[in-house]
């Protein structure tokens, strides 16, 4: 069994159909991209799957339950965890903190506990802390040491995207959705980061969903590729095979004949 | 590599129910559910000869539009603030009120030589635009010294410092003009029998605070639609930055949105001397308040909806304690009157944020 | 000689400010208040603080980051002077400009007390000169005192600032003296201090101030080292501690009365500090909670409640308070779950208004005493005493142990797992929901917590007073709380307690009075004034948390950290941005 599965997903923002009946899945340990053209509803797959917006219609199946229309706490508690697109850390806490945080849904120690400063509860917070700690050690030298007590907004963005994807993993997700992780990122760093999204899966057991502009990137990163246009799906498979395939071509330089219509589609992303 | 997909019953929308929905929705129906047993108690009590007569009601009604006009108006500045800066001006309210103290001096000195009475239409024109002058006035000058330097701050510093505002404006007219309540001279003969408006016998008061309230609207409506300085605030509102990139001064723009804004609340001032004739420091605030619900009510950002609230709150506050609550069996109702206006803000607010003529509130609208 | 523009400008708003405190009353009111016998009241101090300032400023010009400032005596004094001139000539030409009209049906405030008052008693022709030239004397004193090096500077401040604390906190200085010898030694029979003390005090301050530099270098250093500084840090806590606990012993039952008004807003700040610091949550209906826990305490332990009496013992319905202050907690909390920013803030303010109204009307009369109130509420019983507002030192303890309480609670919450879902939350809310954290839990979670925390200060009350009535719950008292939070520093313990003191202790609340109670009707213009100039120069309060002051100067942290990493030998290939 798929360890998600996502069955005629639909999204409608304001009469525009941002999502057309969606079908999806992927299996544990697997590495997929799902690429498209600007505007053509990745973004809105992944706010739909993490529950920032109910779907219209559809079901998404994790690991046997269906969980369209949960709360995005819910289903990050389930283990889905996603990072933005935009980078959206929570700037003025320190990286450790930001890190620190994802656990909150991982750990269990309420008022009572804090007021009274409870065993299990400092044990909680030490636990917390070493977690956030192993979590950042996870990407070498560049968020280790000094970094820790710096508030988020000092980081440079390259180090921004890492701490986002920190805090998502500190969420102990079974899933890990990726927005465009290497956006803005210079060839080297972009090459890092491919590396550590391998290690995701052979360190850390991750099954990973990446939305990526960049093709050497999807080359080298995923298991298979999954194309939409416009809210569809139009192609999956491999890389090699998606890569040929006729719609996608279209789909990514337009039709040949150039007919007129749909080409001014707004930038719904 | 594509897995065999396992047949499965495809179940759509099963979303979870969510307590604070059921909360939500609990409460939607306990306040509809009062509303139509107050009402058919009401009714009930009026069939029995119980309650306030026909022509009570009719007063009560007619009443009640006038006073919604008035909040109408004010209700404008708040949308046209909120529309271009995203903030609430809390400060609003002392706006209008700084029209109708100042307007009471020239009210009380055309009173005091007989002109008042010899010329009332005259003196009141003065007194409308004496009482739109100052609220124009104050009403740009708050923004010159408090806000101005504060484009681009966190979303909640303009408002906690148009709070600040409100309390420095209310208590520097506390210190010039003293504490008490003063009183506007009494209307003019002329306005104060009834006006027949088929068939129905409507005080002369009443109806000018309408036909005032409706000029004003209408001419305003002019101004934005119709004007380069109109099309202008729309532009700012939509995008300052892009707006300013077009070649439109935005300070200048926003200045003026203050001034229109303020000279509305003026009018409003006036349109509150002939309603009720007393003021005094702190009478900006009640009405600042109602009008800014009037103006979520009808949708922010939206000039229509902001008078549509405001007549809309008039008469849920003038209309709703006698028609809902009596029949409920509460009570002297007549003191549940602001409670009303506040519930009304609250019940908007939690089920209808857009308003009623409002048509987009996203998510960064309500950071 | 050509104009400054900005000396201009300077000069115009001090005059304006000179003629507009005359016109609201202001001067004469505080000229009752004397500071140094015979020869300053707080009315005059006013008067020329205004050219003073306008002086100040002018000789500050624009001021740049790049170019050290320069400091020079006689050019500040001269652009001071010339502002104050300014500033003299425009308040002379208000006085004239009104004096040949009787305004005094409009503008009670502008009489002859003001012109007496602004003339100096001279009369008004004599008198604006005088004016003019003490005007424009204390507008070349401002610039000089700009003028002047970092050292003398600070002296002429720090003495300043002692001699007016000194004159103002008159009455807490002589109860903790007590001997009268000594009282009239420092301070006037009449009020004030006599010229010799205020001297000596101000002499006294500068010593004191550089005696002791160095030892304050060394001790800010400390507080940087994590060891020594959190020493220090404790021997602070304790030292505050051991004030508080003298201090009321010392002090007579005006300044106590007033100990517990600080307290109870304290108490309150921090409840209100979890919610609005703490979790964002801006509420202006803060009041609804203090009223549903002074009303339940009356309820509970009132033998006239009107129609449920069941004469608890404090101790007792304190606990059923708390979960009364919780439902309503969570009855305010979830409607507006939703909702964010200023919305959320009208709606808490109509709940606020819509609770002061039913307790007030007809319909709730028969169980909460409507206009009349519920009277007769015992004090809190402790052994055999009970303590009420009638006997304030015993009862400033009380307050202190809640407040204890409340700033434990706050300090323990702060770096915890919930306080860091709040601050995630308060910064982005949907990213807070999306990496797992229920903002619904969070949000009733701080509603909940204040509203404890409010009750508690309710109880309080209603045992400190004895009585209930509705006009002790209005809008003003939510503002007011929200001002000394932000005055004090958004989220941060120490900053909510200073507020109180400032604010509360010194102006006084909405319904109490502060060591400057006479002024009571110039309060809320002055809270106005505050809470406007704190929002646009110092947003982030006098003794801000960390995470609050990073929040308001982004951008000038990034640049020094920028700066700082130019400096450190890392070397890191990062991508430029």
């Amino acid at each position: 069994m798929p360890l998600l599965e996502i069955r005629g997903l639909e999204k409608q923002f304001g009469g525009i159909k941002a999502l057309g009946g969606v079908d999806f899945h992927i299996d544990e340990g697997e590495i997929v991209s799902v690429i498209g053209p600007n505007g053509a509803g990745k973004t809105s797959f992944f706010n739909v799957i993490s529950g920032m917006f109910p779907p219209d219609d559809g079901t998404i199946v994790f690991d046997g339950d269906n969980v369209a229309g949960h709360l995005p706490n819910e289903i990050t508690k389930r283990g889905i965890a996603r990072t933005f697109q935009n980078v959206r850390l929570f700037p003025n806490l320190t990286v450790l903190e930001n890190v620190m945080v994802g656990q909150h849904c991982r750990t269990k120690q309420g008022i009572w506990g804090t007021i009274f400063q409870t065993k299990a509860q400092r044990e909680e917070e030490q636990m917390i802390e070493d977690n956030a700690k192993e979590v950042l050690s996870f990407f070498g030298t560049r968020l280790a040491g000094y970094r820790h007590d710096q508030p988020a907004f000092v980081l440079s963005y390259a180090n921004r995207r890492r701490l986002e994807i920190a805090r998502a993993m500190a969420t102990e997700p079974r899933l890990i959705l990726l927005d465009e992780p290497t956006a803005g990122m210079n060839p080297k760093e972009t090459v890092e980061l491919t590396e550590l999204i391998g290690k995701l899966r052979s360190d850390r057991g991750l099954t990973v969903v990446i939305i990526e502009h960049d093709m050497k990137v999807v080359k080298n990163v995923s298991d298979r590729v999954v194309v939409l246009d416009h809210g569809v799906k139009i192609a999956e498979g491999d890389y090699d095979t998606v890569s040929t395939n006729e719609d996608v071509i279209e789909a990514y330089l337009g039709r040949p004949h150039g007919e007129a219509g749909d080409d001014e589609e707004s930038e719904y992303e | 590599m594509s897995t065999e997909v396992a047949p499965e019953p495809v179940r759509s929308r099963r979303f979870k129910f969510n307590w604070v929905d059921g909360f939500l929705w609990f409460l939607r129906v306990a306040a509809l559910i009062a509303i139509v047993v107050g009402v058919v108690g009401s009714i009930q009590q009026f069939a029995d000869g119980e309650g306030p007569s026909a022509a009570a009601w009719r007063d009560l009604i007619v009443s009640s539009i006038s006073t919604g006009s008035m909040y109408g108006l004010i209700a404008l500045g708040y949308s046209m603030v909120y529309g271009v800066l995203g903030f609430i001006n809390f400060a609003h309210g002392e706006v209008f009120m700084s029209g109708t103290m100042v307007g009471l001096i020239s009210a009380t000195m055309l009173f005091e030589n007989g002109f008042w009475d010899s010329n009332p239409w005259i003196s009141i024109l003065v007194v409308l635009v004496v009482a739109m002058i100052t609220s124009t006035l104050v009403a740009v000058a708050i923004e010159r010294v408090a806000y101005r330097p504060l484009r681009g701050a966190p979303r909640l510093i303009p408002l906690i410092t148009s709070i600040g505002v409100s309390f420095f404006v209310q208590y520097s007219f506390a210190g010039l003009f003293g504490v008490a309540i003063r009183n506007y001279p009494p209307a003019p003969s002329q306005l104060s029998g009834n006006v027949d408006i088929l068939g129905i016998p409507i005080a002369g008061t009443r109806l000018l605070v309408i036909g005032v309230a409706v000029v004003s609207m209408i001419g305003l409506w002019y101004f934005v639609t119709q004007t380069k300085t109109g099309s202008a605030m729309r532009a700012v509102a939509e995008d300052k930055e892009i707006a300013g990139l077009m070649g439109i001064d935005v300070d200048k723009t926003i200045v003026t949105t203050f001034a229109v804004g303020g000279a509305m609340a003026g009018v409003a001032g006036l349109l509150w001397a002939l309603l009720f004739r007393g003021v005094d420091f702190l009478t900006g605030f009640l009405p600042g308040i109602k009008a800014f619900t009037a103006a979520v009510l009808g949708g922010i950002g939206n000039m229509p909806g902001a008078m549509l609230g405001g007549v809309l709150l008039g008469l849920f506050e003038g209309v709703g304690p006698q028609l809902v609550l009596a029949g409920l069996g509460i009570p002297a109702v007549s003191q549940l009157k602001d409670a009303v206006a506040f519930a009304a803000l609250v019940l908007v607010l939690i089920f209808r944020p857009t308003g009623l003529l409002g048509e987009r509130l996203g998510s960064e609208d309500r950071v | 000689m050509s104009l400054d523009p900005l000396t201009r400008r300077w000069g115009l708003i001090g005059g304006a400010i000179m003629a507009f405190t005359g016109a609201i009353g202001m001067l004469v009111s505080f000229d009752e208040r004397i500071l140094i016998s015979p020869i300053l009241s707080l009315g005059y101090l006013t008067l020329l603080l205004a050219p003073a300032i306008a002086g100040h400023m002018a000789a500050r010009g624009k001021v740049s980051v790049l170019e050290e400032p320069e400091h020079d005596v006689a050019q500040g004094a001269q652009k001071g002077l010339v502002a104050g001139l300014i500033a003299g000539v425009f308040a002379v030409v208000f006085m004239l400009a009104v004096n040949p009209f009787d305004l005094s049906e409009f503008f009670p405030n502008i009489n002859d007390r003001m012109f007496d008052m602004m003339t100096f008693d001279f009369g008004l022709g004599l008198g604006s000169v005088v004016l003019i030239v003490a005007s424009a004397l204390a507008g070349a004193a401002g610039g000089a005192i700009y003028g002047l090096d970092d050292e003398p500077r600070e002296g002429v401040f720090r003495s300043a600032i002692w001699v007016i604390l000194f004159s103002l906190f008159e009455l807490v200085v002589s109860d903790v003296i007590e001997v009268d010898a000594i009282v009239d030694l420092i301070y006037a029979r009449g009020g004030g201090l006599h010229i010799w003390s205020a001297i000596i005090i101000g002499v006294l301050a500068w010593w004191l101030g550089v005696r002791y530099k160095g030892r304050r270098a060394e001790l800010t250093q400390m507080a940087k080292d994590s060891e020594a500084g959190s020493r220090l840090r404790w021997s602070l806590i304790g030292v505050a501690a051991l004030l508080v606990i003298v201090l009321p012993m010392l002090v007579g039952g005006i300044v106590n009365e007033l100990l517990i008004n600080v307290a109870l807003f304290i108490l309150m700040g921090l409840g209100l500090n979890i919610v609005v610091g703490l979790a964002g949550l801006l509420d202006l209906g803060y009041v609804a909670f203090f009223a549903v826990g002074a009303y339940g305490m009356a309820v509970l332990t009132s033998p006239l409640s009107p129609a449920f009496s069941p004469e608890l013992n404090w101790w007792v319905a304190l606990p059923v308070v708390m979960v009364l202050a919780a439902i309503a907690g969570v009855l305010v909390g979830t409607p507006v779950i939703r909702m964010r920013g200023d919305y959320l803030a009208i709606v808490t303010l109509g709940f606020g208004e819509i609770v002061r109204i039913l307790i007030l009307s007809d319909w709730l009369t028969p169980f909460l005493g409507g206009a009349q109130g519920i009277t007769r509420i015992p004090g809190i019983p402790l052994g055999a005493t009970s303590v009420s507002g009638t006997s304030p030192e015993l009862f400033i303890y009380m307050t202190m142990l809640l407040v204890g309480v409340a700033a434990y609670i706050s300090y323990r919450t702060q770096e915890s797992r919930i306080g860091r879902a709040w601050a995630a939350m308060r910064e982005d809310e949907d990213v807070a929901e999306a990496i797992g954290i229920s903002t619904v839990q969070a949000k009733l979670l701080a509603f909940v917590t204040g509203a404890i925390i409010a009750s508690f200060a309710g109880a309080l009350f209603s045992a400190k007073v004895g009585t209930v009535f509705h006009n002790s719950f209005d809008v003003l008292v939510s503002i007011i709380i929200l001002v000394v939070v932000i005055v004090g520093g958004m989220g941060s313990i120490r900053g909510v307690a200073l507020g109180a003191l400032i604010l509360i202790g010194v102006l006084g609340g909405p319904k109490s009075q502060g060591l400057l109670g006479e002024f009571a009707e110039f309060k809320l213009l002055i809270y106005g004034a505050i809470l406007v100039y704190m929002m646009l120069q110092r947003p982030e309060g006098l003794l801000p948390s960390v995470r609050r002051s990073r929040e308001l100067h982004q951008e000038e942290a990034a640049q020094d950290a920028w700066l700082d990493k130019k400096g450190s030998f890392i070397e890191e290939p990062e991508a430029s941005v």
